[in-house]
């Protein structure tokens, strides 16, 4: 049950933390005062949730690796995550909207993972929970307001809707190792939340004037490993300070 | 959204070309009656509602948001100062101090 439950823990993990870091890239950067405090405010909570599961994670694995050491000096490879989380920003409503596919995604994930049988999950989860209910409420009021809003807004909204399509299958993707956590009682199958998801998505889409893509086609890999271009990119940038200064606290 | 107010024709705003401006109060957990705390520009109500979550009460400042569009809120100016509050000084009897409490009463 340990090395499952660890890459079931990993996944959890470093979705958050990369769409987590992937969002901090905002920070400065957003559209105004108030949204870029709203967007730090997304990327703290997702870093933050990431940070327990790597240190739920690092106690199972049992290798004297904590939180940092594994957000700083794990390599692109060994990393778990789903494509869709490590792909660069875009334009901001490439971010909303990716956003809005994950957070649902992990409201529904947060919600079945509370009645974990690992207390210490259940709790994570708890807490994720009522983090994601606000990030799918701002998430979708900004998608409501690009998609019915002026003619450039509903064209970039639809293009990210788009282009990020073929990145959700993988959420629900479930292998050996999910559906080993989920018959034990620990984790969650992902396959089993899809048809909420796409319901609660399409509802949003809907009010928003956007059409759902018809593309049968999905992406995949993160799971296993197989990383875009992006993500190594990424973190070398994330994770220098770290390697440079090992150990290092302030 | 139910309670989408009508932003539209708050010319002010919109000649500088920010956001329609909102003013942010919050009610403190104990109970005490909503303070305002300050302002958020946000397109629509419900934006401005978590705007001012986001930048207000992210530390447990509040139980209750209320916003409220920033023109609808009418204001006295200085030059009301005299007329409107100099008249109270010279009369003590709006203060409960003034009344003498009757012996009855006052053993409580």
């Amino acid at each position: 049950m340990t090395a499952p439950l660890f890459v079931h823990l990993l996944r959890l993990a470093d979705d958050r933390l990369v769409l987590g870091h992937r969002t901090s890239e905002w920070c400065g950067h957003g559209p105004i005062l108030e949204e870029d405090i709203a967007l730090a405010n997304i990327a703290l909570d997702q870093i933050g949730e990431a940070s327990l599961f790597l240190k739920l994670a690092g106690a199972l694995e049992g290798q004297e690796r904590d939180e940092d050491a594994l957000a700083y000096f794990r390599e692109a490879i060994d990393y778990r995550n789903a494509l869709l989380v490590e792909l660069p920003n875009g334009d901001f409503g490439f971010t909303i909207v990716r956003q809005f596919f994950f957070s649902v995604f992990s409201l529904l994930q947060m919600r079945a993972l509370k009645s974990s049988t690992n207390q210490d999950l259940a709790g994570i989860a708890a807490k994720a929970e009522k983090e994601a209910t606000y990030h799918v409420r701002h998430c979708a009021q900004w998608v409501v307001t690009l998609g019915d809003g002026t003619a450039e807004s509903h064209a970039r909204a639809q293009a990210a809707v788009d282009e990020l399509w073929r990145y959700t299958g993988e959420l629900f993707l479930a292998d050996d190792i999910d559906r080993e956590v989920a018959a034990a009682g620990v984790g969650v199958d992902p396959s089993t939340l899809q048809s909420e998801w796409s319901a609660q998505v399409g509802r949003v889409l809907r009010e928003a004037t956007l059409t759902t893509p018809d593309v049968k086609f999905m992406q995949r890999g993160g799971r296993a490993g197989k990383h875009t271009e992006h993500l190594g990119h990424m973190l070398s940038e994330m994770q220098i300070l770290a390697r440079s200064h090992p150990g290092a606290t302030w | 959204m139910a309670n989408q107010h009508d932003t539209t024709t708050t010319g002010d705003a919109a000649a500088d070309s920010q956001w329609p401006l909102w003013e942010v109060f919050l009610q403190p957990p104990k109970g005490e009656p909503h303070q305002h705390a300050g302002s958020v520009h946000a397109t629509t109500a419900e934006q401005a509602l978590q705007n001012a979550r986001d930048v207000y009460s992210r530390r447990g400042e509040a139980v209750s948001i209320w916003v409220v569009p920033s023109v609808a809120i009418t204001a006295s100016t200085p030059e009301d100062m005299g007329p409107f509050f100099d008249p109270g000084n010279d009369k003590p009897y709006r203060h409960p101090q003034f009344y003498k409490v009757p012996r009855g009463v006052r053993v409580f």
